[in-house]
């Protein structure tokens, strides 16, 4: 170990001491959930210290509240000529076939009254199976593998059901403590049928013992909430002799419908 | 327009985090319009953090009407065509924090209301999405007196109004994100969507 890394290391938080911190946000929540609160905290906290990169990165005064309004009532249109079928197959990017378990992970897209999305874009991006990405940036030294790229899309369908076929990406370190690891994800990208559902998040895999200890999954305050980024493992979404399967339903914020949306489906 | 929120709790946000940037960009993202269209404008700006730093790993989205004011229901962002405005693109921030969109302006989407720009924002460091909007000033007596008249300014802290609106320059407007600190940048909410 040279000089520097070990003086970099030696400035760097501990994970036991970004634990501690983890777990003062969750006893402090736990103590104020009852009886005031009404209902859980849904959404990441935007100031969450344990999560170094948020300190400067989050608002500091209150959202202004607003009655979405013209553009902001709409969402853009996404199409055939936007994404090609094969897009939402990460494994067939390249010639050969990418180490890794294969896996299909597929859901719905919904709405708060439960309302499919529909023909609406979905972008997926991870790690390979050993936690590499394809990022200039990223100086992990796990192997890059040259039949995965990681990056996916497609369009919802009729009933809002995306599907991808990937690989189970892996766990991979980090620079937010000495010794951080964040748990193996798929990054999603979603849109709505207003402006006001766009987001971007997380899945996770079941079970993650990197859980407790990531400051980004651990944001979410409040437990039953972040579950909600947990795929469930489904064997009727496995298929035999090819691959395991994965099911993972996504709700976007309030209940929507475009005013065309009779006629467009007409 | 007021709606009940329904049931179904919504699943929660994540940050981009910091290898977006070969997934999410594409070719042609930021050019709404190719750059020679002869009612092009430049919509560009920095993003900050809260020491003033410029964020060099953030994404923003824009989504707008047509000068018309038409709501654009057109497919066809991630391949342009050269011809169709879809009203919808993409830039992530360069080095310097620095985006910049080739667009058209927008028109009032009704009678007399203030043209904007809806923007979304994310970045490493940023736990989940931010909207804002981007207001477009005009010159003429009718432009001014929709801004002067528009609901959701007026009732933003005349001291934090400045920071939706963007400023005129030589190829459209600038208009910088503060994520946080004295300019901080007003975030909207949409509690009932």
């Amino acid at each position: 170990m040279n000089d520097n890394r070990a003086s970099s290391d030696a400035a760097a938080p501990s994970q036991a001491e970004v634990s501690e911190e983890i777990r003062q946000i969750a006893k402090a929540y736990e103590r104020d959930a009852l009886p005031e609160r009404d209902g859980e905290e849904t959404q990441p906290r935007l100031d969450y210290p344990p999560y170094r990169s948020s300190v400067l990165r989050h608002p500091t005064k209150d959202p202004h509240h607003a009655d979405p309004e013209g553009i902001e009532l709409w969402a853009p249109v996404f199409g055939h000529q936007d994404v090609d079928a094969l897009e939402a197959d990460l494994t067939i990017q390249h010639r050969g076939e990418p180490v890794g378990e294969r896996m299909v992970v597929t859901g719905r897209v919904l709405d708060g009254d439960g309302r499919p999305v529909r023909h609406q874009l979905v972008e997926i991006w991870q790690a390979n199976a050993g936690g590499r990405y394809i990022h200039k940036r990223d100086q992990h030294p796990a192997a890059i593998d040259p039949n995965f790229t990681g990056v996916g899309r497609c369009l919802t369908d009729a009933e809002g059901t995306y599907s991808f076929t990937t690989i189970k990406p892996g766990p991979y370190p980090w620079k937010n403590h000495r010794n951080a690891w964040r748990p193996a994800h798929i990054h999603f990208s979603l849109f709505g049928d207003e402006f006001t559902q766009r987001m971007v998040t997380q899945m996770y895999f079941p079970g993650d013992p990197l859980f407790a200890l990531d400051p980004i999954y651990q944001a979410i305050t409040d437990q039953r909430a972040r579950e909600r980024l947990v795929a469930t493992y489904d064997h009727d979404v496995t298929r035999p002799e090819w691959s395991t399967g994965y099911r993972w339903d996504i709700v976007l914020t309030g209940a929507h419908r475009t005013p065309m949306e009779e006629e467009v489906e007409a | 327009m007021s709606r009940t929120p329904g049931d179904l709790v919504a699943t929660p946000g994540q940050t981009i985090g910091p290898f977006y940037g070969y997934a999410l960009p594409y070719d042609g993202d930021s050019a709404l319009v190719p750059p020679g269209h002869p009612d092009a404008i430049r919509l560009h700006g920095r993003v900050l953090d809260g020491a003033g730093n410029p964020v060099p790993d953030a994404l923003l989205e824009i989504w707008q009407a047509d000068p018309a004011g038409r709501v654009p229901r057109e497919p066809g962002s991630l391949h342009r065509d050269g011809f169709t405005f879809t009203g919808w693109g993409r830039c992530g921030t360069d080095n310097a924090g620095h985006y910049s969109f080739t667009t058209l302006r927008p028109g009032p989407t009704k009678a007399g209301a203030a043209p904007f720009v809806a923007v979304t924002l994310f970045a490493r460091g940023l736990l989940n999405r931010l909207f804002t909007r981007t207001y477009l000033p005009g010159d003429t007596d009718d432009t001014r007196a929709a801004l002067a008249a528009d609901p959701l300014l007026s009732s933003v802290d005349a001291s934090r109004r400045g920071t939706l609106v963007a400023v005129p320059d030589e190829h459209g407007f600038a208009f910088d994100i503060r994520l946080q600190g004295e300019d901080e940048t007003v975030f909207l909410a949409h509690p009932q969507h």
